[in-house]
């Protein structure tokens, strides 16, 4: 694996090379496993009230809108495959990759907003964060998450903003994957989520 | 050294704001995360010696703060706490030590991601702004202990600190988000910036510690963020996830802190303990004893780590038969500490070892650290820990495995990578009387309070003289207060040392320990860039007094043949 040394600094490393720039693939799913670990806190949370709640959801509480939400999941799980799709397109065609990022960012918009509006009619309804633990769960597992997606169309609006003003060099690619990976895992992560949350 | 010229030429490009302000270059950032812990470390200790002394002298005025009633007394220890373990500790073992070693022990110019490193440490300032500021703000700072155990901090009624609690949660949640941002940094750049021919296993163990304490902040911290933001939905939102009287758990909390609490404790241990391990070798001139069983049994302490948390809540009122196994992990974890230990040990025997500051620090905290991880064993224990638990017994020991890792071995470590920091060499006399000041005063401080644990004295009491039970445990409380105010003054020959080598020192050489790591192959202190050329790495990190050498010494570069490489 290694082969001999020729002595320090000898021989063929003479040209000085600045230093190397990190992987950003490394770092993001370093990232991941951390974020892993607060969705986990999190849904360990959701698991340890239920079990304390004698019934759930409760009595005279709304029930959670399976059904539109499942709908709405539709466009998350959809802007997974557009990500990728964008990948895709990064060597041969620099314009048609900025347009799926466009596209991926404007699926999870469409995601916030119709999340946004549920919110609004749940709380119409009267289920408060304050009116028991099944509200206090339900927004923030599901408001820590949309928080997550929230970040994360802002970061690939930023990317494709970078594609449009100029080319992306090589390097940079690693960057867009690493924006792509962390896409994936808000995308991977709301099935779970929706199943614990809308469906028990 | 003709290779350090080039890179001379390249730091005069930065302007003042860049070079050591908003600085990219580990060694500028490793010492601002330096002078941001040494300042909250003073302000720690001096909170320590003012609530010792109320409880020395219960109701006297407390001098610079004046009489102090059970609401002050709280808030100190919760403050001194929260500063000691967040603000202090990791700072120093992670932010200064992490930040200066790893890029130049593996051979890299500088971290993976510089300008994440740059934004970790301003988060962490920002946090030290905002949990200091809570002590001015209307209803004080925080007065629900280090834990922040709810119920207690989860209403501003129980407390009468709404703001004060919120900002201790918020400074935290940056503490965390700057040191989330490092611990990505420390790993990538391990992964993927090592030299040519630096192997994993021929690592320095300082950057095996590193990491691994980075990996479990980073796979323990998240559910604490998680409790942490419920806490604050508690507070702020009127939900009620830690409140009994509408159906949450307070357990819950418990259950998430202590599930980050405990890999804490290594969090910072292990990096102190590298520190100790890239020392002894040093002084000792003998190559580490079991260096790659070092290395397995930090692995193996690190998994344990993540399932020990409930020996916590021995006394929470959790199921008995949830106690025992962990209890039993908690007495297997000892094991590859103990290990560990010894190595360190062994280390030693027959070395020809010279107690320069470095070394003496190093050894001082290894003795001390002893007397924590022995007590630590009985603590660990579900039954006599029923007994121990909330006394002045679990104080002595948390400071008696805190204090060794995070002074003993931070002064250790500032002792030995000053030259390399700051280009000057510090008094050896002065770094002495340091030594044997802080040794006699930390021990003086903390062994009378292992006997008013014992005599069944409760922690977090304000005044010795609240219970007819405790009176008689008074006159111990002088000793450990005066010997307390004995250590903060102990610190000045450290200042005065610090201050005056980096202004009137004498210069330091490249390699003044004669050590063989790579940090010592270039100038001190390194230039911007680290090094002119990617130096290539032949052997492992502790070849010392090997047989048929000319020096002493072997380093990292030096080639298979020949003689070592001249300084
Ligand atoms: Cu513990």
């Amino acid at each position: 694996m290694y082969e001999k040394p020729i002595g320090l600094n000898g021989g063929r490393y003479a040209e000085a090379e600045s230093p190397k720039p990190g992987d950003p693939v490394v770092g993001v799913l370093i990232f991941l496993a951390s974020e892993t670990m607060f969705f986990a806190g999190l849904v360990t949370a959701f698991l340890v009230s239920r079990a304390a709640s004698l019934d759930w959801p409760p009595l005279g509480q709304p029930r959670l809108p399976v059904l539109a939400t499942a709908f709405n999941s539709a466009f998350l799980l959809a802007s997974g495959f557009t990500m990728w799709r964008a990948l895709q397109d990064r060597r041969c065609d620099q314009a048609n990759f900025q347009r799926w990022v466009a596209v991926t960012a404007g699926l999870g918009a469409i995601f916030l907003a119709l999340q946004g509006v549920e919110w609004i009619r749940l709380l119409r309804f009267g289920l408060k964060a304050s009116s028991g633990l099944y509200g206090a769960t339900f927004y923030t597992i599901v408001g820590a998450h949309a928080l997550h997606v929230a970040a994360a169309v802002a970061v690939l609006l930023l990317v494709a903003l970078r594609a449009r003003q100029r080319h992306l060099a090589d390097p940079a690619w690693r960057g867009v994957t690493a924006c792509a990976i962390y896409w994936w895992f808000v995308v991977g992560l709301w099935p779970i989520l929706y199943a614990l949350v809308y469906l028990s | 050294m003709a290779q350090v010229a080039v890179a001379h030429a390249a730091e005069h490009e930065l302007g003042f704001w860049r070079k050591y302000v908003f600085a990219t270059d580990h060694k500028v950032i490793a010492k601002q995360y330096l002078w941001a812990a040494l300042l909250m470390a003073l302000i720690g200790g001096l909170m320590a010696a003012m609530f010792r002394w109320q409880l020395a002298w219960p109701d006297a005025s407390v001098p610079g703060w004046g009489p102090m009633g059970p609401q002050d007394y709280m808030v100190m220890v919760t403050m001194h706490g929260t500063i000691m373990v967040f603000f202090v500790a990791m700072p120093i073992l992670l932010g200064a030590f992490g930040n200066l070693v790893i890029p130049l022990m593996i051979g890299a110019g500088d971290m993976a991601f510089p300008r994440l490193n740059m934004a970790s440490f301003w988060v962490f300032l920002v946090g030290c702004v905002v949990l200091l500021a809570s002590l001015v703000v209307p209803g004080g700072a925080s007065p629900a202990g280090w834990t922040g155990y709810p119920p207690l901090s989860d209403k501003v009624e129980f407390t009468g600190s709404f703001w004060g609690i919120n900002l201790w949660i918020l400074g935290l949640a940056l503490e965390f988000v700057g040191f989330l941002l490092g611990g990505i940094n420390f790993l990538t750049t391990v992964v993927t910036l090592r030299t040519r021919g630096m192997t994993m296993w021929r690592l320095p163990l300082i950057v095996w510690q590193e990491i691994a304490a980075v990996a479990i902040f980073l796979l323990s911290v998240g559910p604490l963020v998680a409790g942490a933001i419920m806490l604050l939905l508690d507070r702020v939102a009127g939900t009620a996830f830690f409140l009994p009287h509408r159906g949450g758990d307070p357990l819950l909390w418990q259950h998430l802190f202590w599930f980050f609490g405990h890999p804490e404790v290594y969090v910072i241990a292990l990096p102190g303990f590298g520190i100790m391990q890239e020392i002894l070798p040093v002084f000792a001139r003998k190559p580490t004893f079991g260096y790659r069983t070092i290395i397995w049994c930090t692995v193996v302490a690190c998994f344990l780590s993540l399932i020990v948390w409930a020996h916590h809540m021995y006394v929470s009122g959790i199921d008995p038969r949830l106690a025992t196994p962990f209890s039993i992990a908690t007495i297997a974890i000892s094991i590859p500490f103990a290990i560990m230990i010894f190595a360190m040990i062994a280390t030693l025997w027959r070395g020809s070892i010279s107690f320069e500051t470095p070394m003496l620090f190093s050894l001082g905290g290894l003795v001390t650290f002893l007397l924590g991880g022995v007590t630590g064993i009985f603590l660990g224990s579900d039954t006599a820990d029923i007994y121990l638990h909330d006394s002045y017994f679990v104080v002595a020991h948390f400071h008696y495995t805190l204090f060794p890792v995070v002074f003993f071995a931070g002064f250790a470590g500032i002792y030995y990578w000053y030259p390399k920091m700051f280009g000057k060499l510090m008094s050896e006399t002065l770094g002495r009387v340091h030594f044997v000041l802080t040794f006699i005063f930390f021990n003086a401080a903390f062994i009378p309070l292992f006997m008013v644990g014992l005599a069944g004295g409760p922690r977090r009491i304000y005044s010795p003289m609240a219970y007819d039970l405790l009176k008689p445990l008074q006159p111990l409380h002088v000793v450990a207060t005066v010997a307390t105010i004995g250590l903060v003054l102990g610190q000045l020959p450290f200042i005065v040392n610090f201050v005056m080598s980096m202004l009137w020192g004498e210069k330091a050489a490249a390699n003044p320990w004669h050590a063989n790591t790579l940090e010592w192959t270039v100038d001190s202190p390194p230039p911007h860039g680290n090094f002119a050329h990617p130096p290539v790495v032949t052997r492992g990190p502790y070849d010392y007094s090997m047989p048929g050498a000319k020096d002493d010494w072997y380093p990292q570069t030096a080639p298979f043949s020949g003689q070592p490489q001249e300084t």
